[in-house]
């Protein structure tokens, strides 16, 4: 294998060319299905062969870099370019690796579903991969924006798919919400950072140490919080409910893993490498932040339990879900920000089989509705099966991967002394036991409604194309995210070794480094 | 060689003003347009060749004409603000004139080449004699010259409704040119001088009379009229929408940026910033009328059908951009004004040109007719899109370099609510740009409208995009753009880098 003697930027290059390459080749194959689809798989899985590449390097202490422009003149130094750290590498490993399962499953809900414009739909997904990468290697702020930016344009036509007008008044919620925040808040943020410390590169200890504090240092993060309106903090969330007109793929990996994700993940990163956790924790700036985030995630769950359309309640879950990171950051110590971290991983897999499933279920079944899945275990048990292991993780027990991150978050509610947001936590889960557990129970244990039968003999049986038969090519994939979930608790260890060197600096004030960063 | 490059500054104007009358003369209309084309294209090189003299090392450089010493005779004056505007104006200049060709066929009667030949020459010899001179009496005279030609050229334009327009820009244009030389003759009178140098020693002096106090006031509401800040804007959207398309794309990118210009050379050279902004307050004035142009011009185009007009809409609000950034009076907020400038030039102009494509092609540019054009037309859309990015101020856009200097400076300021306000008018950018967005790629076109492709002409998409493409090129590579800019700025504001 050639890949293993590449050199690290090179790794770096790649891992940001193949999505574009891949992008192009599916628009060049775009009249040969077989031949486009297979090419995406094969080139998802070199893509996550090269990120995993990565990550030994940066477990052994490796922060590799790669610098493509410097924008500004003179001393505004300004350079697009990235570098990886922990938090990026696991970002980009869960986007890349799930990306995998996302195509194969694609391929089998997009033409199980008979959609229009599947190309388009394969060239933004993997260009919405591309931005995903952009964000969690981005090496300062302004790189982070303007992957953030790439992302929120590329996705649009994948939340439009349908071409309906409500597809197209969704698109504009989704649009509307996640420029309107980014640009007049995230930017913000952004210049005014860059005003006040005189570089945006993401530094371990922050760079705004000595710069500013008060109430003004509140205001900033709260530009920072509510300006990545990806992270759907209330009451920027409603773009992530009208997202779900979005066929059930994009919902899944981009509206569970990399959208959603890059939003948090930018909270996390602002937090951890702007900030500086000792800045939050020694000032009680982001208190206030802590209790929002508290408020959005009972907030969600309750509107969850409301929600009768399995993938509305699945997008109120996130919401609630993406409270919680936002919230381990906001705790501002090692164990918050740790649970903050590995929830993305953990969130992203269980959330991710969740979608699958709601995908399945429709495309087999034509069923939107909670109250419609009366008996259908019995039909689409193994689907059922895997949902059932994923609602546990998100709820947060074991044996399953989400309950690491919910231990981690408790920890760190406990060490703030924020005990009420430590009920909040318990409280929230025991509505994610409410409202997720009781779809496979009816599916499994209720009888099944008169009309369901019906329904059976019309489009129960999988349609088979093109010598794929798409029902197994959605169930697969469904499969081994949920045993991925399973696999998160037993081997949970390599995760949260390699995220330790993000809490670990938490305890040297490191000086900020305006002049250090001119090179 | 020397003694071609010593005199550079004189050519730059002479060349042209001599070529326009020769454009009469030749008369066959490809020649015409091959002579203006080689004429645009030479007067591009020279104001590069400029520029390199004088950034980022030389310094300014005084050309007296005819070797008559200042302040007697007439001199030329060319520092790096000076020699960006001159690559402003003769760039999109030059990249028009190759893009005309087809458009200008299809819009103008033939018989009537040659004569819009000569006039866009003496029009851009009239925007590069303003820039380059150092004489107060010869701005107007440029001035004249440019707005004359303008008029005849908007005239030009096809229907009837291009002669009311040409006609209100002529009342409104006249109306500015004589404020211009009544504010120039009271400072003449007060001080017995023309020469910009010498007037800018000879005006601290004088300042607390009230004749130089009502010439500033003249001046500066003469040059508003001519760059179109609100509220004196009334003979903008007229003219743009009505203009030939070529003449949209020139005068949308090069006239307005070049009576920016005259203003920040006046207020900061030759008033003085201590007597424009101390004593008069301009700033006070200027920033509250850009808010208010960014934020009217904005809404009003968001409720055009008429991209045209939309477009001239968002040209009053970028204008507002420009004029903020002087009103900031500090480095980074002149250097957004200054940097704006060129990239407004090159998206504002880019874009013109998008919708002279559409107009060759199917012979309207109003929204209706635009629905699911970019099935159609995809490069020519793209290139929308493109434009349409910057004008909201995506990073990686030239746009967004502008915005960031300009939000920088109000920061700078402690005008903390300016840089909100800049960033929320950003937004109401994407609220125009996007419809037209999703009516051209997400509205099916009606039922009996025809579906094949009709992308533009090779030519015409080329130079689209070269402009286009310069604004992003520009956006991810701001060096030379910024570099120039800022160093104009600490020259205006006499801060040493």
């Amino acid at each position: 294998m050639t890949i293993l003697t590449l050199d690290v930027t090179t790794l770096i290059v790649l891992c940001l060319v193949l999505p574009l390459i891949s992008a192009v080749l599916i628009a060049a194959l775009g009249r040969w299905p077989n031949l486009r689809d297979g090419m995406m798989v094969v080139m998802a899985t070199i893509l996550c062969g090269v990120v995993c590449k990565l990550v030994p390097l940066i477990d052994a202490g490796a922060r590799p870099e790669l610098n493509l422009v410097n924008i500004l003149p003179g001393d505004h130094y300004m350079p697009l370019g990235f570098k990886v750290e922990p938090l990026g590498m696991l970002f980009a490993l869960v986007a890349s690796c799930l990306y995998i399962l996302t195509a194969v499953y694609a391929v089998g809900y997009m033409r199980g579903h008979h959609e229009k414009n599947q190309t388009r739909f394969f060239v933004c997904f993997a260009l919405a991969i591309f931005a995903a990468i952009g964000v969690a290697f981005a090496r300062n702020v302004m790189t982070l924006f303007v992957f953030y930016e790439v992302l929120t344009l590329s996705t649009y036509p994948l939340v439009t798919h349908h071409g309906t007008d409500a597809a197209r008044r969704s698109g504009r919620v989704y649009l509307g919400i996640l420029l309107t925040t980014s640009v007049s808040m995230l930017l913000l943020a952004m210049i005014w950072t860059y005003f006040l410390a005189g570089t945006l590169e993401f530094t371990p200890g922050g760079i705004l140490t000595g710069h500013v504090d008060g109430l003004m240092l509140m205001v900033l993060l709260g530009l920072y919080a509510f300006g990545t309106g990806k992270a759907a903090l209330m009451p920027f969330h409603r773009w992530l409910p009208a997202a779900m007109v979005a066929p059930t793929p994009v919902s899944a990996l981009l509206h569970a893993v990399a959208v959603v994700k890059a939003g948090v993940f930018t909270i996390l990163k602002v937090g951890v490498y702007v900030f500086g956790i000792d800045l939050l924790a020694g000032t009680g700036a982001s208190v206030w932040l802590m209790y929002v985030a508290g408020f959005t995630l009972i907030c969600a769950s309750l509107v969850a339990l409301s929600k009768d359309n399995l993938k509305e309640r699945l997008a109120y879950s996130t919401i609630s879900q993406l409270a919680y990171i936002v919230l381990g950051m906001a705790l501002a110590n090692p164990d918050g920000v740790l649970g903050g971290a590995l929830h993305i991983a953990t969130h992203a897999v269980g959330k991710i089989t969740l979608f699958f499933c709601a995908g399945a279920i429709y495309v087999q079944l034509h069923k939107t509705q909670v109250s419609e899945l009366d008996g259908m275990g019995r039909r689409m048990p193994w689907t059922f099966a895997a949902f059932t292991i994923a609602s546990i993780s998100i709820i947060g027990l074991p044996p399953m991967g989400g309950a690491w991150s919910k231990w981690f978050l408790a920890l760190g509610a406990a060490d703030a002394h924020q005990y009420p947001l430590l009920a909040a936590l318990m409280i929230s889960s025991l509505l994610n036991i409410a409202y997720l557990l009781p779809i496979p129970m009816r599916a499994f244990f209720a009888k099944p409604k008169p009309d369901g039968r019906h329904d059976h003999d019309d489009h129960g049986h999988a349609h088979v194309h093109d010598g794929l038969s798409e029902g197994w090519a959605m169930t697969i994939p469904l499969c081994i995210t949920a045993l991925g979930c399973i696999a998160m608790f037993y081997f949970a260890d390599p995760l949260y070794h390699m995220l330790q060197p993000i809490a670990a600096h938490t305890q040297t004030v490191v000086a900020p480094i305006t002049a250090a960063a001119h090179p | 060689m020397n003694q071609l490059l010593y005199h550079l500054p004189v050519l730059q104007v002479v060349i042209p003003l001599l070529a326009a009358p020769a454009c009469v003369v030749i008369r066959q209309r490809h020649l015409v347009w091959l002579w203006a084309t080689v004429v645009t294209w030479a007067c591009l090189a020279m104001s590069i060749g400029l520029l390199m003299r004088v950034y980022p090392t030389g310094g300014a450089i005084t050309y007296e004409i005819g070797g008559w010493v200042a302040p007697w005779g007439i001199v030329y004056h060319v520092d790096a603000l000076t020699a960006l505007v001159l690559v402003i104006v003769t760039g999109v200049g030059a990249v028009v004139m190759l893009y005309a060709r087809q458009s200008v066929n299809d819009e103008i009667p033939a018989e009537r080449h040659h004569l819009f030949y000569a006039a866009f020459l003496l029009c851009m010899t009239g925007l590069l004699g303003i820039t380059v001179t150092g004489d107060a009496f010869n701005v107007f005279v440029f001035l004249e010259i440019s707005s004359l030609s303008s008029y005849v050229l908007i005239a030009l334009g096809r229907g009837r409704r291009a002669l009311t327009a040409s006609f209100r820009y002529l009342v409104m244009g006249t109306i500015g040119g004589t404020f211009i030389l009544i504010g120039i003759g009271l400072m003449y009178m007060q001080t017995g001088t023309l020469n910009m140098a010498d007037l800018a020693a000879r005006l601290p002096a004088v300042n607390d009379t009230r004749t130089i106090r009502a010439a500033f006031a003249f001046f500066t509401v003469g040059v508003s009229v001519k760059l179109a800040l609100f509220p004196l804007h009334v003979w903008l959207p007229n003219a743009y929408t009505y203009a030939p398309s070529v003449i949209t794309s020139f005068v949308a990118a090069t006239a307005t940026k070049v009576s920016v210009y005259v203003l920040v050379r006046f207020t900061f050279i030759i008033f003085g910033a201590e007597f424009a902004f101390t004593d008069m307050k301009l700033d006070v004035v200027l920033l509250a009328l850009a808010i208010a142009a960014m934020f009217i011009g904005s809404l009003v185009a968001i409720y055009q059908t008429n991209v045209k007009r939309l477009l001239a809409y968002s040209s009053l609000a970028q204008i507002g951009y420009m004029v903020l950034g002087i009103s900031l009076t500090n480095v980074n907020g002149l250097t957004g004004s200054i940097v704006h400038l060129f990239n407004h030039a090159m998206m504002k102009g880019g874009l013109f040109m998008v919708m002279g494509c559409v107009m060759l092609r199917i012979g309207s540019v109003h929204l209706r007719d635009m629905a699911g054009l970019g099935k159609r037309m995809p490069w020519t859309m793209a290139a929308f899109v493109v434009g349409g990015l910057n004008l909201i101020g995506v990073p990686l856009t030239s746009g967004f370099v502008s915005k960031w200097y300009l939000v920088l400076g109000a920061l700078d300021r402690g005008w903390w609510p300016i840089a909100v306000l800049i960033l929320l008018s950003s937004l109401l950018a994407v609220v125009y740009v996007w419809r037209v967005i999703e009516v051209v790629y997400f509205r099916d076109p009606p039922e009996d409208a025809p579906t094949e492709r009709c992308e533009a002409p090779l030519m015409m998409l080329v130079m689209t995009w070269l402009l286009l493409g310069a604004s992003i090129v520009f956006g991810v590579w701001a060096q030379i753009p910024a570099g120039v800019s800022k160093a104009a700025a600490q020259m205006l504001l006499g801060v040493t880098p």
